[in-house]
C-alpha cells in the first residue's frame, strides 16, 4: 500500500437477490482512496456508485452481499465485518455519510441542536453542557447565522440548503477521517449548491478528512474533484485526475457523457445523446459493458472484458481502444478543445488563468 | 426588428395570492408563436405557479392572462373553456406520478382524443396513437403495457405523446428533464426541439437548470421571489446579465471544465441591496428587448454603466 492509500478496494463484487434473481450490482472493482483528496464518483442512475460506497460503510441494503474481493481500511478488513456490532466505531464515526436529501438524515421531532450534541456525546464521550457549545461552534463553522438561537429550532424550520448544512455539522461532529458525499447538492439550487460546495472545500481544509464525492453532475465534479472514476453498470471504466477526465478522456462511455454535456450544443442544433439503454445487471454481460452503445466498438469489445490500460501513473481506462493491436481513434470531433470551447461561452470564471 | 412576431400569450401585471401571501407580483411578458420561453428560477420563486396560472390550474388575484387575444384568466366557461384546454397541454416534471398507473399507454395516449371526440372511429383513433408513439420513439407493441413497464425517460416520452396528440398551440413544460439521466435528457430535449420544428409548436419551458435553459431556449426570464428581475434573449441574457440576481445566479453555475470551475467565484446576491420602500421599481426595457426590474436611481445607474459600455439603449 502507497503511504497515503487509506482506503484500497481490490476487486470487490457486490450481489442482490431480487425476487429469486441476481443482480450484479458491482463487478470487479478496485480503487484506492489517498489521504486528503476529494474523489469523485460519477455515473447515470443504477451505475452503481452509491450501492459501492455503502459496502464502506456496512449499509447495504438486507439482500445485497459482497461476494468477492478485499476492502482495506487503515488495516481492517471491512468486508469480513457482518454485524452493526462489528461496524461501531466505523460507521458513522471513522466514515461518515451525508445524503441528497437532508430530511432523511435528520429527525423531525427533535431539535437542530439537540442532534448534533447527541452525536458530541456518543461518540466523544463529552458531558451535556460542553456538547452544547460545541455544537453551536460546530453550527457557526457550517454557516448558520445566529447558531445560538438557532439551537433549539427544527428542522423544518429550517431551508433545504441550511437543513444539509446541519447534515455537515452532525457529520464533522464525529472528526470522520473519510467523508462521503452522496449527491450532497442535487436537490438544492445552484446558488446554494455554490455556497455547500465551497464550505465542503473549507471544511476539508481545516478537518483534513478524506472526500468521496458521489453525483451525475459533470458541472459539480469539475469544480470539486482531485479525481474521478467515472462509473458504469457496476464498473469503473475510468480513473483518472480532474484534468485528465475531462481533457483527455479514453473510455468511449467517457466520450459519450462528456459529449452530452448542453454546453457544447449550439442553438437549435442537435443535443448529443447516448443511443440504447444501459444493460441489465440480472444478466451475464460478456466484453465491454458499453459495447452495444459504442460507435466505436469493436469484435473483441462483444467478447472478451477489457482490462484497466494504464494512460499515466494516475490515468487508467478499461477499453480495448487501448489495446497496442487496436486501431488509433480519436475523441470525437465534440469534445476536443473542451477547455477553449467552453471559455468561449463562459460569463465568469474566466479569471486571470492564462498560464495554468 | 424586420418582421412582426405573433403574439401568443400575454401576461400584463400578474399576480397571484394564496391568502395573505402573494406568491407573484408584477409579471409582465409575452411568448411569440413558435418560441420557446424559459422561466428561470429557484425553488419557491413562482415560476411554477405562473405556469399553472397559464393553465388555468391556480386563479390570479390581479392582472391579466392573454392567449390568441382573448382574456383566459378568470371566468371562462363552457365551450371556450374547453377548447382553451386542449390548446394549452402540460407535460410534467415526474414522469412516474403524472401517468395513470392503472391504465394502458394506449388509454392514456387516447384520453384526450376521447374527451375531446378527436377522431372518426376505432381505426382512425388507433392510427392516431400509434403514429403518435413512433413519433416519440416507442414501438407499437408497447401499446398495451403499463407505465410501470417503462424506464423513466420513456415514461416522459409518453407524457410528451400525451400532450402533443392533442394538437396544442402551447405547451407548458415544468422541469421535463430534471427527474432524468444525462443521456436520456438529450433524446427528450431533442424530441421537444422536433415537435416544435414540424408544428410551430410554443413553449413555456419552466426550468432550474441554467445550462439545458441555454440550449433550448429563445428568450429567458429570470424570476425571484414572485417577480420577473429580467428578461432578453438567450445569448444576451447569459453574456451581459444586468441585474445582480442574474449575475449571482449565472456566476454559480457549475461549468464542466476543471480550469475555469477553480477560477469561479460566486457572486452573492443580497436582497438588502435595493431601496423599493418609497421608490418603486418597474419592469423597463433598457436595451431593445433587454428588461430589468428596478427604479429610477438604478435604471440610471444600469443606463450610465451601459452607455459607458457604448450599447444602443432603448
Amino acid at each position: 500500500m502507497a503511504d497515503d492509500v487509506i482506503l484500497k478496494v481490490d476487486d470487490v463484487s457486490v450481489n442482490f437477490k431480487v425476487r429469486g434473481k441476481v443482480l450484479k450490482a458491482i463487478h470487479h472493482v478496485s480503487m484506492e482512496l489517498h489521504e486528503g483528496e476529494i474523489f469523485a464518483l460519477v455515473g447515470e442512475s443504477g451505475s452503481g456508485k452509491s450501492v459501492f460506497t455503502k459496502t464502506f460503510t456496512g449499509m447495504l441494503e438486507g439482500n445485497g452481499d459482497i461476494v468477492g474481493g478485499t476492502i482495506d481500511y487503515r488495516g481492517k478488513h471491512l468486508e469480513t465485518l457482518k454485524k452493526d456490532k462489528d461496524w461501531e466505531g466505523i460507521r458513522g464515526k471513522q466514515i461518515a455519510t451525508i445524503f441528497q436529501d437532508p430530511m432523511t438524515s435528520l429527525d423531525p421531532i427533535k431539535t437542530i441542536g439537540s442532534q448534533i450534541s447527541e452525536v458530541i456525546i456518543k461518540h466523544q464521550g463529552k458531558g451535556k453542557k460542553e456538547a452544547k457549545s460545541m455544537a453551536i461552534d460546530l453550527m457557526d463553522k457550517v454557516g448558520i447565522p445566529n447558531a445560538k438561537n438557532r439551537y433549539d429550532e427544527y428542522p423544518f424550520e429550517y431551508s433545504g440548503g441550511m437543513r444539509q448544512r446541519i447534515v455537515i455539522a452532525v457529520a464533522l461532529a464525529c472528526h470522520p477521517d473519510i467523508l462521503i458525499c452522496d449527491e450532497p447538492t442535487t436537490a438544492l439550487d445552484v446558488t446554494i449548491q455554490a455556497q455547500i460546495l465551497e464550505l465542503i472545500r473549507e471544511l476539508q481544509a481545516e478537518y483534513k478528512f478524506t472526500t468521496i464525492f458521489i453525483t451525475h453532475d459533470l458541472g459539480v465534479v469539475a469544480s470539486i474533484a482531485d479525481r474521478i472514476a467515472v462509473m458504469y453498470s457496476g464498473r469503473i471504466i475510468e480513473v483518472g485526475t480532474c484534468d485528465e477526465i475531462f481533457y483527455d478522456p479514453k473510455h468511449p462511455y467517457t466520450w459519450s457523457l462528456l459529449s452530452s454535456l448542453p454546453q457544447l450544443a449550439t442553438r437549435g442544433g442537435q443535443l448529443y445523446s447516448i443511443p440504447g439503454t444501459p444493460p441489465s445487471l440480472y444478466k451475464d454481460i460478456v466484453g465491454d459493458a458499453f459495447a452495444p452503445r459504442d460507435p466505436w466498438a469493436m469484435a473483441v469489445d462483444f467478447k472478451a472484458d477489457p482490462p484497466m490500460f494504464k494512460v499515466s501513473d494516475t490515468h487508467y481506462a478499461k477499453t480495448w481502444l487501448l489495446d497496442p493491436r487496436a486501431p488509433k481513434v480519436e475523441k470525437p470531433e465534440l469534445i476536443q478543445n473542451l477547455h477553449e470551447k467552453l471559455l468561449a461561452n463562459t460569463t465568469y470564471g474566466k479569471g486571470e488563468h492564462v498560464d495554468d | 426588428m424586420t418582421t412582426e412576431k405573433e403574439v401568443l400569450l400575454s401576461l400584463r401585471d400578474l399576480e397571484i395570492t394564496f391568502g395573505k401571501f402573494v406568491a407573484v407580483q408584477d409579471v409582465n411578458f409575452d411568448i411569440y408563436k413558435g418560441e420557446t420561453f424559459s422561466l428561470v428560477g429557484e425553488s419557491g420563486s413562482g415560476k411554477t405557479t405562473i405556469g399553472r396560472a397559464v393553465l388555468g390550474i391556480n386563479p390570479t388575484s390581479n392582472g391579466t392572462i392573454t392567449f390568441e387575444g382573448q382574456q383566459i384568466n378568470g371566468g371562462l366557461k363552457g365551450k371556450a373553456k374547453h377548447e382553451l384546454e386542449r390548446k394549452i397541454q402540460m407535460i410534467f416534471q415526474d414522469p412516474t406520478a403524472s401517468l395513470n398507473e392503472r391504465a394502458t399507454v394506449d388509454y392514456i395516449i387516447s384520453e384526450g382524443l376521447y374527451n375531446y371526440g378527436l377522431f372518426e372511429n376505432e381505426e382512425d383513433r388507433i392510427n392516431k396513437v400509434r403514429t403518435m408513439l413512433e413519433e416519440v420513439g416507442l414501438l407499437p407493441e408497447q401499446l398495451y403495457r403499463y407505465p410501470h413497464e417503462f424506464s423513466g425517460g420513456q415514461r416522459q416520452r409518453i407524457g410528451i405523446a400525451r400532450a402533443l396528440i392533442m394538437k396544442p398551440d402551447l405547451v407548458v413544460a415544468d422541469e421535463p428533464i430534471s427527474a432524468l439521466d444525462v443521456s436520456i435528457r438529450a433524446q427528450v430535449l431533442n424530441l421537444l426541439k422536433k415537435f416544435q420544428r414540424e408544428s410551430q409548436l410554443t413553449y413555456l419551458f419552466i426550468a432550474h437548470d441554467l445550462s439545458v435553459v441555454r440550449f433550448i431556449s429563445d428568450r429567458i426570464a429570470v424570476i425571484r421571489s414572485g417577480r420577473i428581475v429580467e428578461l432578453a434573449e438567450t445569448e444576451e441574457l447569459f453574456r451581459h446579465p444586468i441585474h445582480p440576481y442574474t449575475q449571482s445566479l449565472l456566476s454559480a453555475v457549475p461549468v464542466p471544465d476543471p480550469q475555469i470551475a477553480r477560477h469561479i467565484k460566486p457572486i452573492v446576491y443580497d436582497p438588502t441591496q435595493h431601496h423599493y420602500e418609497t421608490d418603486k421599481p418597474k419592469f423597463v426595457e433598457l436595451l431593445p428587448g433587454h428588461f430589468v426590474y428596478c427604479n429610477a436611481p438604478e435604471e440610471a445607474a444600469y443606463r450610465k454603466q451601459l452607455a459607458a459600455e457604448g450599447k444602443t439603449q432603448a
